[in-house]
């Protein structure tokens, strides 16, 4: 897969609003058949890199290759592209069929063909057939999402793209419509560009994820690198709560923390590495009766938990921060609020990054 | 002791007609509306039954009480007088047609090109409605004039060119009459087309829509509800025009608003009069009821 032509290249891609640079400066490949996310939080220019992928933007600078074709220039319409709006988009004016096979019809189809496909599209979404002269307006969230889907497979596109489509819906449709997504990326084989700003969410569907910040590609990766090795102290806190400690590097290979006064065990130190942050999972921290049984360790006390049904998530208060444990519920802390706790970890489960 | 009567009450009365309608007479609503209500049926509905009244009375006549006939329809179709609905009803076709041609693409740069500009372009839309509808022609009448008009003048002092005159002519009070409900046309068209979508036009260019297509399919229908009350509000104003036949079409060119000024004033036969405005009023009231059916009015003002 990797030897193989990119379906979609972007090259030194920037795009500015007047001053405003949203993106700066992208080059990412997308293999064919990839179902790659763009992660970021709002503002971050991942909307605008997408719209400029769709043909609805211009870049500003920079390439866009469609399997080595330069599309820079080629509007919306004439790419083999189709994209799912954050707001879906869907016209209101129409029926659920109407909507599914509006680009069949801008090509000139048949009637008859149009509805043989839209028919079947609505099965592969999970639509009952009875909806298709159903006006969209009278459907469920959910609904609307699987039209807008079969809205956009129906040009039988090389790429889709999903501008944060699943943000507006409740967390449990959102499960499940995740692992629909990824169920139909696998069975229709199309290369899916999915933007989000839940890395939650890209971590469920991806083969590969990209972290934007500030109009910038600042890592790319699979979702386990992105979780194991994140580059920065910004993806490793997109990544949801972890323990950061200001660090720098100390003699004889360890590294030192100002703030406790303490010399810690390090993890594999980035390249000239000098000063920077190391990251512990919530989950990588433990409680200890004993100094002994980790490599680190910090005194604190426990100020509250919080059950998460198959976990439970602790604060502990040491030095004047907060930090994160987390625990199997079966493994939790025997014991009351304000205990003297030992917490800690060991230097193979934490990461040092820089700013 | 007070004797009851034999059947015990039911426990949950059945509400009388009598009450139920004294229950709707006081609901807020109707209190609210009871003043319009009052000066609605004074002003409005009743003159409209007077007038409906004298069009079945003998011709003529100033009495109501004189008798029932129906001649005075008959009249508008034996005599000349169904010319004039002809000429009215087709220049406010005529001026629906133009004004939708001239007032789209005014109300698509409105609400979607011109940006900061917008402001200004409506603000010149708007300021000749501050003037008199009779002044502002009768600009266009000395424009037109032949001899010491603007136009026909100042072509003769700067070019030496001779030309008549385009006054009293039906082309000319149709270009009046654009030129004067351009507005009525234009703004409602411009409310209709604020209510497309940006990403529903963007997801119709992504779906392979053309420039027209994109029209065809997914701006015109959306705005389809702002293009009918404009349509309808310049065609009704429109038939009952009479200032643009006078002034620019020299009386040569009859219109419904001219007769019944006419019967009503000079020839004093009222009963003629009232026919030919009932008559107007029906036709233009199908039209409307038409169009109106097919409107949601609720959504065009956003509270759906």
């Amino acid at each position: 897969m990797v030897n193989a032509a990119p379906i979609l290249r972007m090259v030194n891609l920037t795009k500015q609003f007047g001053r405003l640079v949203a993106v700066n400066d992208v080059s990412l490949d997308i293999q064919e058949g990839e179902f790659f996310t763009i992660v970021g939080p709002s503002g971050s220019g991942k909307t605008t890199l997408l719209r400029m992928l769709g043909g609805l933007e211009k870049p500003t600078a920079g390439d866009i290759f469609l399997r080595d074709e330069r599309v820079n220039q080629v509007p919306a319409n004439r790419r083999p592209t189709c994209m799912v709006f954050q707001s879906l988009a869907l016209f209101n004016h129409k029926t659920v069929g109407q909507n599914i096979e509006f680009s069949l019809k801008m090509r000139g189809e048949s009637r008859r063909a149009r509805r043989e496909r839209g028919l079947a599209l609505m099965n592969v979404v999970q639509l009952p057939e009875d909806y298709y002269d159903k006006s969209v307006t009278k459907c469920s969230g959910g609904e609307r999402q699987r039209v807008a889907l079969a809205r956009a497979l129906a040009s039988d596109p090389d790429i889709l793209f999903f501008d944060e489509p699943l943000s507006a819906i409740d967390y449990r449709l959102r499960k499940l419509l995740e692992v629909e997504l990824k169920d139909l990326h696998r069975t229709t084989g199309k290369t899916f560009v999915y933007i989000t700003h839940s890395l939650e969410e890209a971590m469920v569907m991806s083969d590969r994820i990209g972290i934007m910040q500030e109009g910038r590609l600042i890592q790319i990766g699979s979702p386990n690198e992105i979780y194991l090795q994140p580059r920065n102290k910004f993806v490793s806190e997109f990544m949801g709560e972890v323990n950061t400690l200001a660090v720098q590097a100390g003699a004889d290979g360890g590294i030192d923390c100002p703030a406790f006064e303490r010399r810690f065990t390090s993890p594999v130190k980035p390249d000239g590495f000098t000063d920077g942050y190391l990251v512990i999972r919530p989950e990588s921290m433990r409680f200890l009766n004993d100094p002994s049984e980790a490599e680190n360790h910090l005194e604190g006390s426990l100020f509250n938990e919080y059950a998460l049904g198959s976990r439970v998530q602790y604060h502990v208060s040491a030095g004047g921060s907060m930090f994160v444990v987390e625990k199997l519920r079966e493994q939790a802390y025997q014991g009351g609020l304000n205990d003297d706790v030992l917490i800690g970890w060991d230097a193979k489960d934490s990461v040092l990054v820089t700013d | 002791m007070v004797d009851r009567a034999e059947t015990p009450a039911p426990l949950i009365r059945q509400p009388g007609v009598g009450s139920l309608l004294l229950g709707w007479l006081r609901s807020p609503g109707v209190l609210n509306a009871t003043p319009v209500l009052i000066f609605f049926l004074i002003g409005f509905v009743g003159p409209l039954v007077i007038v409906l009244a004298f069009s079945f009375t003998p011709e003529r006549t100033f009495d109501l009480g004189a008798g029932f006939t129906t001649e005075n329809y008959e009249h508008i179709f034996t005599e000349s007088y169904y010319i004039s609905f002809i000429w009215s009803f087709a220049l406010a076709g005529l001026t629906v047609a133009c004004n939708l041609l001239i007032g789209y693409p005014i109300a698509y740069g409105l609400s979607k090109l011109f940006g900061r500009w917008a402001a200004p372009v409506m603000l010149v839309l708007v300021i000749p409605l501050f003037v008199s509808e009779n002044v502002r022609l009768f600009g266009w009448y000395l424009f037109l004039i032949k001899g010491g008009g603007i136009l026909a003048g100042g072509l003769k002092t700067a070019f030496g060119i001779d030309t008549g005159t385009l006054l009293y002519e039906p082309g000319t009070i149709l270009m009046g009459m654009i030129y004067v409900y351009l507005p009525f046309t234009l703004f409602p068209i411009v409310l209709g087309l604020s209510m497309v979508p940006r990403d529903q036009v963007e997801a119709s260019r992504d779906l392979g829509a053309s420039r027209f297509q994109i029209f065809r399919e997914v701006e015109l229908p959306i705005a389809m509800p702002g293009i009918l009350i404009g349509a309808l509000l310049t065609f009704v104003l429109a038939v009952g025009a009479i200032s643009e036949a006078k002034l620019l079409g020299g009386q040569n060119t009859p219109v419904i608003a001219q007769d019944i000024q006419h019967e009503f004033t000079y020839a004093q036969n009222w009963p003629l009069g009232s026919a030919i405005s009932v008559l107007a009023i029906v036709v233009t009231g199908i039209l409307v009821v038409l169009v109106m059916r097919r409107l949601d009015l609720d959504r065009l003002l956003g509270r759906r």
